[in-house]
């Protein structure tokens, strides 16, 4: 038996994405940009699949910009944005807690001669809205905020922090990370504030390889990828017709019946944390109900390697993640879990386990008895 | 244009000198280049003359997967690319000379010396006299290059045989002896760097090579086995196909840490990793073990550590690094393409049966009594671990 508890690392596809996919690889497979009637075919899956997110964020269009998933996003709107606004200011302002394609970018932008300000996060994995008012100046261009942690599901109030940024110089952008958000909170750029925000396929049960980044009307962004000027020359490259299909399969099927989806979600979450919480030595890391993401329930377990016990599970078919996936390859500490305050011995004994369409009560069930087996014997053993 | 050679020249060293035994050795070194290149594109003949082996390209192949792939094949100490004329005109001769030198030397300023041959006695021209012709003729069409008969920069050799060679290139081969002339060991594989290379080094000897992994899962995971199966493939490179035998230690090294001292814990592992590898070795026709150890690179390589180690094996234990620091090691890893591998920080959690402190004189009584401990069920563990063995082929 296999029990995938890891999909906000990535997400099995849905099976009309895969039919989708394998239809614009093996009979519509035509370039979107050629002149003849296959080319416009496969150019329609493309308007299909933007129409299809646009609705879901209630945007125009012509806002939606397909890239190869949340990294370049995220890249693409911090140095695209920070290149394109720099005659205003040198100053971006982010978060302690952002993910590694949000931070790395910024280190690149330091080199360019752009000044980063940190802004460090409280115990709940919360910005301060004071500290921010602060930190913003004349010559801030762009603020980038995660939407949701990927850790540990800490919710980041957008519309408030907009607010504050927009009242103290209305010329700042935001920037949102919504990598772990979409598809999970009904996000309204407009209402929000915000100007510029990334998404991925894949963690929306979508394919891999493909994302979007959404671009309010006016705001000003240079190009990262230089060619043959598809996608009104701000991304060449021929586009990636089955990706950008699929893409556009998984959004409109999270957000058809979403409020249930997310209540199943969140029941998912919850029956989680109860259970978890119940055994010894455990500190839970994420908040139930909406107050924070309903798809990640981070725990630390005390006096047990993280890694151990994630390959423990894995003997029993469970996957999970330590940390988050992406920033698991280096064996750094997550910067999320000391952001938040979370004590040193318990940094290296945390796991996040997150939930998708396909999983139920049961695999939790499975799962927490797993737990309650393996804890005490990995617990006999420590390093003296 | 590149040159297209015809034929390679493989020369080696060593085994020229093993007596009546040296057609034995000759034919694994035929059969070990044969080997080696099943592996890249393209068709060759390899043939045994007169105390020397050729190969002969056959149809289409390219020049540097040929070159990579003898230099993996141990006992060629050089490799001679040719070029083959089977029209034996002298003019040609001249013609193809002078094309050779021109294309494989496109920069003139060097000094050369031409060494002739004649094995096949009818033809007409001399060797003093070719030497001398083609020297000047190479003069005459390159005027910056220069004659030098003691120590030229290129030696360039003309042998007119049943077809007539031309060469003048020596690519350095690995050296060592040809495999399978010196038996079969089992090398103790661990993901790091050292025990990679000594693998390679006992291969080198002509030695066939087996391996034993420990893995010990939760605390190792599935990429860290994946690891050392790429390490395992690296080294088969040179040492022709490895199985890698994997060993389930687990409940061994768990079963010592309830019983036994802290601080004594690697070394009473290292002897049950060396009495399990060792049965292994008996099993699959090893004579003898190999590991990576070299003295005094950590706790468990002290000489007093390495004999309460060696103290549990019958057979003789190779280690070829015994005497290298680490930066040698590293530099052979490096050299055979293993290195890049070994330092992948893919979490190794066995930290946690590694005492802070551990011994590094052991005394030998005190492991012996700290392993009576163990009576109980030490016995039926070290059989459930053997019966765990999953062979893995690396090629």
């Amino acid at each position: 038996m296999e029990i995938y508890f890891d999909n906000s690392a990535t997400t099995r596809v849905l099976d009309s994405v895969r039919d989708i996919v394998v239809k614009t690889m093996t009979e519509d497979y035509a370039n979107p940009s050629s002149r003849h009637r296959k080319g416009a075919e496969a150019e329609q899956y493309i308007r299909t699949a933007r129409t299809a997110i646009a609705k879901t964020l209630r945007v125009p269009e012509k806002e939606i910009l397909f890239t190869s998933g949340g990294s370049e996003s995220n890249n693409m709107a911090l140095i695209g944005g920070a290149l394109a606004n720099q005659r205003a200011g040198k100053h971006v302002i982010t978060t302690a807690i952002e993910h590694a394609s949000v931070y790395n970018p910024l280190l690149f932008l330091e080199e360019l001669g752009f000044e980063v300000t940190f802004l460090p996060v409280d115990h709940d994995g919360h910005i301060s809205l004071e500290e921010l008012e602060r930190a913003v100046r004349p010559d801030t261009i762009l603020v980038s905020v995660m939407y949701v942690n990927n850790e540990v599901g800490a919710i980041e109030p957008i519309e408030e922090i907009s607010r504050v940024i927009k009242s103290k110089n209305p010329r700042t952008l935001l920037h949102v990370d919504a990598i772990q958000a979409y598809g999970k909170f009904q996000i309204r750029p407009k209402k929000q504030g915000i100007d510029l925000m990334s998404v991925s396929g894949h963690k929306i049960h979508g394919p891999k390889g493909v994302g979007f980044l959404y671009i309010n009307s006016g705001v000003k962004i240079r190009p990262l990828i230089y060619g043959g000027g598809q996608q009104n020359n701000l991304r060449s490259g021929t586009e990636n017709v089955p990706g950008v299909a699929g893409l556009g399969v998984a959004a409109q099927e999270m957000y058809t019946d979403h409020e249930a989806k997310i209540r199943r979600l969140i029941e998912l979450k919850d029956t989680m944390i109860d259970r978890v919480g119940e055994l010894d030595g455990v500190v839970v890391n994420s908040k139930k109900g909406y107050e924070s993401a309903p798809q990640i329930v981070s725990v630390s377990f005390s006096g047990v390697r993280s890694e151990v016990l994630l390959h423990a599970l894995e003997e029993r078919g469970i996957y999970v993640s330590s940390g988050s996936a992406c920033s698991s390859h280096h064996a750094g500490v997550s910067s999320t879990l000391k952001g938040i305050g979370l004590p040193a011995d318990l940094q290296d004994a945390t796991l996040r386990f997150s939930f998708g369409l396909f999983n139920t009560k049961e695999e939790i069930d499975v799962c927490i008895n797993a737990l309650k087996e393996i804890l005490p014997v990995l617990r006999r053993y420590r390093r003296k | 244009m590149n040159m297209v050679y015809q034929s390679f020249l493989i020369k080696y060293a060593e085994i020229g000198t093993k007596g009546k035994n040296r057609y034995l050795f000759e034919d694994a070194l035929c059969s070990q280049i044969k080997r080696a290149l099943k592996k890249i594109d393209g068709s060759f003949e390899i043939s045994k003359e007169a105390g020397r082996i050729y190969v002969d390209a056959k149809s289409e192949y390219d020049y540097d997967d040929v070159i990579d792939a003898l230099q993996h094949v141990f006992g060629i100490t050089w490799i001679c690319p040719m070029l083959q004329i089977t029209e034996k005109d002298y003019e040609i001769l001249k013609k193809t000379v002078i094309d050779y030198v021109g294309r494989v030397y496109p920069d003139r300023h060097f000094t050369f010396k031409v060494e002739s041959r004649r094995v096949d006695k009818k033809y007409p021209v001399h060797s003093e006299v070719m030497n001398r012709e083609l020297g000047e003729l190479i003069l005459d069409t390159f005027p910056e290059t220069r004659v030098d008969v003691h120590k030229p920069d290129v030696l360039l050799r003309v042998e007119v045989r049943k077809v007539v060679n031309i060469y003048s290139l020596m690519i350095p081969g690995p050296g060592g002896m040809p495999l399978g002339t010196n038996g079969k060991a089992m090398l103790l594989l661990s993901g790091g760097i050292d025990s990679p290379v000594a693998g390679y080094m006992t291969a080198k000897r002509g030695v066939k090579i087996d391996a034993v992994y420990f893995h010990a899962p939760p605390y190792t995971s599935e990429r860290a086995k994946q690891k050392v199966i790429d390490l395992a493939r690296q080294v088969a490179k040179y040492s022709g196909p490895i199985p890698l035998h994997v060993i389930n230690f687990t409940d061994i090294q768990l079963y010592i840490y309830e019983k036994c001292p802290h601080e004594e814990l690697t070394i009473i592992m290292r002897r049950y990793m060396m009495r399990i590898a060792e049965d292994i070795s008996k099993n699959n026709g090893c004579l003898a073990l190999i590991t990576g150890e070299s003295i005094g690179q950590v706790a468990s390589q002290t000489v007093a550590s390495l004999a309460a180690t060696n103290e549990v094996c019958t057979q003789p234990v190779f280690r070829p690094l015994i005497g290298f620091d680490k930066q040698e090691i590293i530099d052979v890893a490096e050299k055979i393409g293993t290195f890049e591998t070994s330092i992948q920080p893919y979490e190794d959690c066995c930290t946690i049966f590694v005492a802070k402190h551990p011994v590094i004189r052991p005394n030998i009584n005190i492991i012996h009594k700290s392993e009576r401990k163990l009576t109980e069920k030490i016995d039926e563990l070290v059989k459930t671990a053997l019966e765990t063995d999953e062979v893995i082929w690396c090629d």
